[in-house]
């Protein structure tokens, strides 16, 4: 980072990477979601209410929500095993946890909405990026949602306290923490940090990660305002 | 009609603040009315709703539905009512009070992919819903084409007080029946009606949203205009 607060990649510490979404790409899925979020490239599905298989997973009184985070092979510079390993699974219980307060499924009992998302290209901050484009596809799909969620990570790169670190700034960086929040009922519901951080710091880092997560939110509104509404009647 | 205020709303926006009733689609938090699906809100008579655009269909008692027969029990039909639920028939609705499984075969009457009109009967979500054939026009369907569209597109091809429909019905001289879970049969003795009966059912189902979308229609079945007018309005 130059003196002046310029980062690797040209922003200042306050700048989100560029972010796009757009709804409903899958036509199989009820409900779906591309974002590219930086050089991040993600793809999310969403299926059902359906039918629960393995049966024994069905609770007779709620729905219940299931999520797979899986980076295909081509997605990193090094080829990767297809094959789940630690950290995607730990992802997918991540995101099953951020994206379940949002969601109302009392209405759908004995079933399961799956969640699918698969990272194309992964530049850092994939799973916050991947909580946003299912959020999204979640949205798109119909499933009731008390709010939407919205996710963005901060973190600690060369002393200062950073926003949206990327994949080089989390390498050499000294701290990364994702942030999810419900934006309109002002709840968190994800927030991990990997590194280390004086109480401080740790303020301001959630502060700024919460304001990234703001403007995620207006860029997943205006994905959802453009497929329903655009060429709207009312 | 005047004092009903219609929004764009998606998962998680305040419709309203205040001591409202909430009903379709909306979750009260506090003295806030929170949206939960993509839709157009509207606020009337101290209740606030939202229209949905998208999402599966829930089954409600008395809707009018097409289901498709997927298999059969000792006592049953099971359906296919594109939910995420399993209709159910009971045999005795079609046999009457003397059935009895040992005298009776359900698959000379119904057999697997047949499509039945039915209406349910009942439903509380702690079980499946149960179905009915015992009224006027439900029972098996003969004759004619499925067309499935997204069940939250119904009330659009159904239009105001039925234009739409009957615009459709007039121009192709088909017979159209619409079920509530967006399953819709279409049959006509000319096969170029059919086709465009069809077409302007699918039409409906992707420009649901956009304005004059009658007008539309008529154009593509080549309905001269003028015709109609008092009954279809957008």
């Amino acid at each position: 980072m130059t003196e002046d607060g310029i980062r690797c990649d040209g922003r200042r510490v306050d700048q989100l990477r560029n972010i796009s979404i757009k709804v409903g790409v899958l036509k199989n899925a009820n409900g779906s979601a591309y974002i590219e979020f930086g050089k991040n490239k993600i793809l999310a599905g969403v299926f059902g209410p359906r039918d629960v298989h393995p049966k024994h997973m069905a609770d007779q009184d709620t729905g219940i929500l299931r999520c797979r985070y899986h980076m295909s092979p081509f997605s990193v510079t090094e080829r990767k095993n297809p094959a789940p390993s630690r950290r995607e699974i730990e992802i997918s219980k991540v995101l099953k946890e951020a994206l379940q307060p949002a969601l109302i499924l009392k209405d759908f009992p004995r079933t399961v909405v799956d969640v699918f998302v698969e990272v194309l290209q992964a530049d850092g901050g994939s799973r916050c990026a991947a909580l946003d484009a299912a959020a999204v596809a979640l949205a798109d799909a119909g499933i009731p949602m008390r709010d939407m969620v919205s996710a963005c990570a901060a973190g600690k790169v060369a002393d200062r306290i950073v926003l949206d670190v990327n994949n080089e700034e989390d390498q050499e960086g000294q701290a990364d923490m994702p942030v999810a929040i419900m934006p309109n009922m002002g709840k968190v519901t994800l927030m991990q940090l990997d590194g280390i951080l004086t109480p401080e710091e740790y303020k301001t880092c959630l502060q700024t990660a919460i304001a990234g997560c703001r403007t995620v939110y207006e860029v997943q509104r205006r994905a959802l305002v453009e497929k329903y509404f655009e060429s709207g009647a009312h | 009609m005047m004092d009903i205020k219609r929004r764009y709303v998606i998962p998680g926006d305040v419709i309203a603040t205040g001591s409202l009733r909430p009903e379709q689609n909306v979750v009260q938090d506090g003295d806030r009315m929170i949206s939960t699906c993509v839709g157009i809100s509207e606020i009337f008579e101290n209740a606030v709703r939202v229209i949905p655009l998208t999402g599966p269909y829930v089954p409600k008692s008395n809707d009018l539905i097409i289901g498709k027969v997927i298999g059969t029990s000792p006592l049953s039909w099971e359906f296919d009512i594109n939910s995420c639920f399993i209709g159910f028939l009971p045999a005795q609705d079609v046999f009457g009070r003397d059935y009895s499984p040992t005298k009776d075969e359900l698959r000379q009457r119904l057999n697997i992919g047949d499509l039945v009109a039915a209406r349910v009967a009942n439903f509380d979500r702690s079980r499946d819903p149960l179905l009915t054939v015992q009224d006027r026009d439900l029972g098996k369907i003969d004759v004619g084409e499925l067309v499935k569209i997204s069940p939250s597109k119904v009330p659009r091809l159904i239009g105001k007080r039925g234009s739409m429909i009957q615009t459709i019905e007039m121009a192709t001289r088909a017979m159209i029946t619409i079920g509530q879970n967006g399953w819709v049969v279409v049959s006509c003795e000319d096969s170029e009606g059919l086709l465009k009966a069809i077409e302007a059912v699918k039409m409906v189902d992707a420009l649901a949203h956009t304005p004059n979308l009658t007008e539309r229609v008529k154009s593509m079945l080549g309905v001269p205009e003028g015709e109609n007018n008092d009954t279809i309005n957008d």
